[in-house]
């Protein structure tokens, strides 16, 4: 089973090439938004900016409301991870846990409810929302963006509770400890990874989500960070490419800050030592 | 005590996502979206808001800002739902749809005369569907050439003007003229090849798309339709003075080459200039010539920029009023400044800020009289057309997969099969 020299060199050679692949885009739109207009117009683009500067910051903050879009993202993005996870984690250990026909039907509806385009949804949503009184209103969104991460949030938390082994669950019980101490002190704290990794994918998703956004909210005060990015292109897709660099730049800094602080919750797995080898 | 504080987060968290109600002073409030999107636009339009609320007390507009990038989709959302902003930025091109479904509210006796008067009728025939007019086409771009004043200077060739403009034939000699040792005479910006060419084509009096007398439009590729594809083809193809790699980048993509003195001139949008003028290297000289005249002189296609009022609009002669204050001649120039475009008005075009030759003001504002409704855009089903048929066809024509026969072909065959299913 011992991968061959070559074999490992091939492997390590294709995980860089995947890793330039994500990695250019993020590093060009660095580079971009330390550049001066001059310098983005240059025949010869180098990685390093020669003259770095700030001025596009300045501009993007001076012509957008930044700082309040990104309020409003945050806002609508942990509102809608938090509910996301409130409402999957029962729901996914009654799915996982009972394999009734209900369960098998519900898994069912999850998947097709995956296949739905956005442009088929929109229209009904957007009524349905404004008989709510709920369009321009970050509550109304927030609903759309549970409503929107559930399925996947449902999905994925199933596969985790179904890696919590029962004998766990059963070890407990026979040592007396009755469904709601087993729940809370067994189960929940090996379902952590899990949740926070559900959460996290409900938090990325509503934190770049546009199209939902950009129909819904209707004045500059409620729009999101996605929606005020695209005020930097102009008609036939011509672009203040400086500002909206350094916007964009900013816009990722959140997911990339919250994905190091918790990857290691996600990758390390707290099953370790669960059971006994 | 965690479960609680979890939940005084929660709480926090959905109060602060509660939407605000409405005003209850009883003014009347008009929500105007606007596509401006550079800094001095949106300013001119911020600041013209603020002046229209300083002297109409009773009237309050709120300035909503839009985007070109998703305009369509989200207006078409907002119509459906009945939460369409009251006054709306949007372009001649674009409007068809919403005029004909009965969107827009026809403006025809809601604006004053001298609105009417001001704009000429070539103009108001953009925003013009059916018995209706649904926009007010307020700011319009020509297609310019710009061009390496320096290189062009030195070649010793004839330098057009609008009165003496060049020739397609005279463009393509000055053009193969100018290259060689890796440089090309002009760089085609084509991402979007069909408005170009149809625009352009106007001079040359290519029409294309035919209205019969049942009202029924159909594509015929003549021979003044040939002139500017055959042009832009053979200097790619045959003289290779056209750079072949930039047949599919947008104008922006362009302009490292041209600073860079890989390009005499780039065939582009008239504000493309306020990115020229940011982005050009010290000491870089450029200047602004008038893209070449056929038949028909120096006539091209425009999609003017457009202010439209919603059908659902409560408010309909106030925001007419509103329309009507924001394209005064002066504030139709501060709008036409921000924008580096020019103004549809006849009064505004007067203005001497628009007569300067700094930036290729002048040169512009010298065109302005000939730029005319763009081919096809009031023509049901031009957009599928344009996407399906045309687009990959020009593309293919212009990188010398095919020939102008079988172009004539798609265009005409395919075309008139996509249109006959709008028109029964």
């Amino acid at each position: 089973m011992r991968t061959s020299t070559s074999g490992r060199v091939g492997q390590y050679a294709a995980l860089l090439a995947y890793l330039v692949f994500l990695a250019f885009p993020f590093l060009w739109l660095v580079s971009t938004a330390f550049k001066s207009p001059r310098e983005l117009g240059s025949l010869h683009p180098t990685w390093i900016p020669r003259d770095p500067t700030l001025d596009n910051f300045r501009q993007a903050f001076d012509e957008q409301p930044l700082l309040r879009a990104a309020g409003n993202s945050l806002l609508a993005a942990l509102a809608a991870a938090v509910i996301a996870v409130l409402i999957a984690t029962p729901l996914a250990y009654v799915m996982a846990r009972h394999r009734t026909r209900l369960a098998k039907a519900a898994t069912g509806w999850v998947v097709v409810s995956q296949a739905f385009p956005l442009v088929l949804v929109i229209i009904p949503l957007f009524l349905v929302l404004k008989n709510l009184r709920l369009i321009n209103s970050l509550t109304g969104l927030v609903m759309v963006y549970v409503v929107w991460a559930l399925p996947f949030a449902l999905w994925m938390l199933v596969g985790y509770v179904r890696a919590v082994p029962t004998e766990l669950e059963e070890a407990a019980a026979v040592d007396g400890a009755g469904r709601l101490r087993t729940l809370v002190s067994v189960t929940a704290p090996l379902l952590a990874p899990g949740i926070v990794a559900t959460a996290l994918f409900a938090f990325i998703t509503a934190w770049n989500e546009f199209f939902f956004a950009l129909v819904l909210l209707k004045t500059a005060d409620k729009q999101t960070l996605p929606v005020v990015l695209t005020h930097f292109i102009g008609a036939e897709g011509v672009a203040d490419l400086g500002p909206l660099a350094a916007a964009a730049f900013l816009a990722t800094l959140p997911s990339l800050v919250i994905f190091a602080i918790i990857q290691r919750r996600i990758t390390g797995g707290m099953l370790t030592g669960a059971v006994k080898s | 005590m965690r479960a609680r504080w979890f939940a005084g987060v929660l709480l926090l968290l959905l109060a602060g996502c509660t939407g605000t109600g409405t005003s209850g002073d009883g003014r009347i409030t008009l929500r105007f979206q606007s596509l401006a999107w550079q800094e001095e636009s949106v300013a001119a339009n911020q600041e013209l808001v603020k002046e229209w609320n300083a002297t109409h007390p009773g009237v309050k507009v709120e300035y909503v800002q839009g985007s070109w990038d998703s305009v369509h989709d989200q207006l078409l959302t907002s119509f459906e739902g009945g939460e369409a902003p009251d006054i709306i930025h949007d372009a001649s091109d674009d409007l068809a749809d919403f005029a004909y479904g009965g969107y827009l509210a026809d403006l025809g006796d809601l604006l004053p005369e001298r609105l009417k008067s001001d704009i000429p009728q070539r103009s108001w025939r953009t925003a013009t569907f059916g018995d209706g007019v649904y926009g007010v086409p307020f700011l319009q771009e020509p297609r310019v050439l710009v061009a390496n004043a320096k290189w062009l200077k030195e070649s010793g060739v004839r330098v057009p003007t609008p009165e003496h403009p060049w020739s397609w034939a005279e463009f393509r000699r000055i053009t193969r003229q100018l290259s060689g040792d890796g440089k090309y005479g002009v760089a085609w910006p084509l991402k979007e090849p069909v408005s170009a060419t149809l625009n352009l084509s106007l001079s040359a009096g290519g029409q294309l798309f035919h209205r019969g007398a049942d009202g029924k439009v159909t594509i015929r590729f003549e021979k003044a339709d040939e002139t500017v594809p055959r042009t832009v083809h053979d200097q790619a193809n045959t003289d290779h003075s056209a750079s072949p790699t930039t047949l599919g980048s947008g104008g922006s993509d362009t302009l490292p080459g041209f600073f860079g003195g890989r390009y005499a001139m780039v065939p582009l949008g008239f504000s493309y200039r306020q990115q020229i003028a940011q982005q050009a290297p010290k000491g870089f000289a450029w200047q602004v010539l008038p893209a070449p005249a056929g038949a028909d002189g120096l006539t091209q296609g425009v999609s003017p920029q457009t202010l439209s009022v919603a059908e659902d609009c409560p408010h309909k002669k106030e925001a007419a009023a509103f329309i009507d204050f924001l394209l005064r001649p002066k504030n139709m120039v501060r709008l036409a400044l921000g924008d580096w475009m020019l103004p549809t008005g006849t009064e505004a075009l007067k203005d001497p800020a628009l007569h300067t030759t700094k930036d290729g003001w002048a040169t512009g504002t010298a065109l302005a009289s000939r730029l005319s409704p763009a081919p096809a855009q009031s023509v049901r089903g031009y957009p599928e057309w344009k996407d399906k048929v045309a687009t990959p066809a020009f593309q293919e024509y212009y990188s010398g997969a095919i020939g102008l026969a079988e172009l004539r072909e798609r265009l005409e065959r395919d075309g008139n099969l996509v249109l006959a299913r709008y028109q029964r």
